[in-house]
């Protein structure tokens, strides 16, 4: 497969990457986000492959989370954030202005940095969702609890409290109903900005392990600061550097044999 | 001065203020109740007033007064919030809703008095009403509003912005993002400000003198048609409220037992305030646990 990049000096190249048979569930099309007169991402283009994990890495301020939060619309919660170019997921490009946004969201779901339960049940928080989009059967609801829970690893621990505050869960629980929260809308697609740099190692170390679950069902794209996190679970990594798309590869050959000389300092922390 | 013999004085001087602060609550609190609540008696609670005898109870001025209270957060909540809501998640920031927080903030201080005599303009001569309920509730929305407004727009504004997101990106509409997590997690500081509102609007006099009125025709509490003219109800009659009744017997009043009314309709006031801000305050946090699921 071809992939085509803009080194630093904005010239495009295609670089070849090993061809797994992938589907693609995202194609990222020459995308420019603005904050203003700010140009955040500079053209980047990048297929994403289905129920697989991207990882998305590089130095803070690069672009990354303001690319992932594009691909299901957040930053329209941001005052002068525009886009450019296209994302097209099931042929629809998502960055156009006639798209239903609601449902856009329902499909590409999102779990952020810090945990941000509802201040309700654990049971309300999972119910939430369901219950706007008309769900409002209680076995169904019920059921729909414990699956998400259990595929996200949470329910042995709160099986017993499903009906108290999820305010009272630890850091590393909360983000784990979050992420079942966001299961619970059976969405394609799971965002995850830094999903696990508020936690403690052991929590982390569960979120991780859910992760490399989930990509059996979802196509994760994951951004990190945690380079270790990166080559332990994601089967493709994209270095972003000032809001260019420098490299993007096989995660192993990022790791072990990058082409870029930036990639290879950022990886072996000479900078960022 | 070394800094911890300032930091010693630091503590010392706001201990003092503290102290201050509850002395002055205290010593008005035990003031009025101590001068007024050998008056207040079921017989005082219970008798209209009278305007040449003594012996005159509060009867008809203490229902007035809840009603009008009543009357008054029915409108001033909704649109209230409704406008908090505005400002806080729709407003564009710019030249307009710059413009209109301005106009709040003017209309949050102006005198009492005044909005007075803008509803004696507005609601009583204009519309043709005279001396009406109405009236008085509508002069104390014009009171009320911004600061209710105001109250809201910052209870939602301080909820946490990846509570907002979190909701968004599950793919939930703005609208019930708005009404099933901002509202319920702003609901505490909402409620907060329509006690104190409450308060406000309980103690008011100067805004219900040329509106609500002086006088309350004779009531019959068993009439409880709301267009009858002598129903408690009814929203197009004049009435005096407690706060009017101590200005008004103490200004013009002809009954031998002024101050004896005045230092009893004090004590019921502060005392009627003081149930009402603990129930609405026992009430909102059973709501609070029931929403949040906290024990």
């Amino acid at each position: 497969m071809i992939v085509t990049i803009k080194d630093n000096s904005n010239q495009q190249k295609n670089i070849i990457v090993d061809e797994e048979k992938a589907e693609h569930i995202l194609k990222v099309k020459n995308l420019n986000i603005y904050y203003g007169e700010k140009r955040a991402v500079n053209g980047i283009s990048m297929d994403i492959e289905k129920n697989r994990v991207t990882a998305l890495i590089g130095p803070s301020g690069c672009g990354k989370s303001t690319f992932l939060r594009s691909i299901n619309r957040m930053n329209d919660l941001i005052p002068g954030a525009r886009a450019e170019g296209e994302i097209v997921y099931e042929d629809i490009n998502i960055l156009s202005n006639d798209i239903n946004v609601v449902a856009l969201r329902k499909e590409i779901g999102m779990v952020f940095q810090k945990p941000n339960p509802f201040p309700k049940s654990i049971y309300n928080n999972i119910t939430h969702a369901l219950k706007f989009s008309g769900t409002k059967n209680k076995r169904v609801l019920d059921d729909v609890v414990e699956e998400s829970l259990t595929k996200a690893a949470l329910w042995d621990e709160v099986k017993d409290r499903l009906h108290s505050s999820a305010l009272a869960l630890s850091g590393g629980q909360q983000q784990r109903l979050c992420i079942a929260r966001t299961i619970a809308m059976k969405p394609t697609v799971m965002l995850l900005d830094e999903p696990s740099s508020a936690l403690d190692p052991i929590s982390n170390a569960k979120v991780e392990e859910l992760i490399m679950d989930l990509k059996k069902e979802y196509s994760i794209i994951i951004v990190t600061h945690n380079m270790q996190q990166a080559s332990r679970i994601s089967d493709k990594t994209a270095f972003f550097l000032n809001g260019d798309l420098v490299e993007y590869d096989v995660t192993n050959k990022i790791f072990t044999n990058p082409a870029e000389k930036k990639t290879e300092e950022y990886i072996s922390g000479r900078f960022g | 001065m070394n800094s911890r013999v300032a930091d010693r004085i630091a503590t010392g001087v706001f201990i003092a203020i503290a102290a201050i602060i509850i002395s002055v609550l205290v010593g008005l609190f035990s003031y009025i109740l101590y001068n007024g609540l050998n008056i207040v008696t079921p017989d005082f609670l219970t008798k209209p007033s009278s305007n040449i005898r003594a012996g005159g109870g509060i009867r008809d001025q203490l229902f007035n007064s809840f009603y009008i209270l009543f009357i008054t957060m029915l409108i001033t909540i909704p649109l209230g919030i409704g406008g908090g809501i505005y400002m806080a998640e729709y407003a564009k920031p710019g030249k307009i809703t710059n413009t209109i927080r301005s106009c709040i903030e003017v209309l949050a201080s102006l005198p009492s008095i005044v909005i007075g005599m803008f509803g004696l303009l507005m609601f009583v001569n204009l519309t043709g009403w005279g001396n009406t309920i109405l009236g008085g509730a509508l002069a104390l929305t014009v009171f009320n509003l911004p600061v209710m407004v105001r109250v809201s727009e910052d209870a939602i504004r301080t909820v946490p912005r990846d509570q907002k997101e979190a909701s968004l990106a599950l793919g939930i509409t703005h609208w019930h993002t708005i009404k099933t997590i901002l509202i319920p997690s702003a609901f505490p500081s909402i409620l907060t400000g329509a006690i104190l509102a409450s308060g406000r609007v309980f103690g008011e006099a100067a805004a219900l003198l040329f509106t609500a009125g002086l006088s309350t025709p004779r009531l019959d509490y068993t009439n409880w048609n709301p267009f009858a003219a002598n129903s408690p109800l009814n929203i197009f009659r004049p009435a005096e409220t407690l706060a009017v009744h101590i200005w008004s017997v103490n200004t013009q009043g002809l009954i031998p037992d002024v101050e004896d009314v005045s230092n009893g309709s004090a004590a019921v006031l502060i005392i009627s305030v003081l149930i009402f801000n603990l129930m609405a305050r026992w009430i909102g946090s059973i709501i609070h646990k029931k929403i949040t699921a906290t024990k």
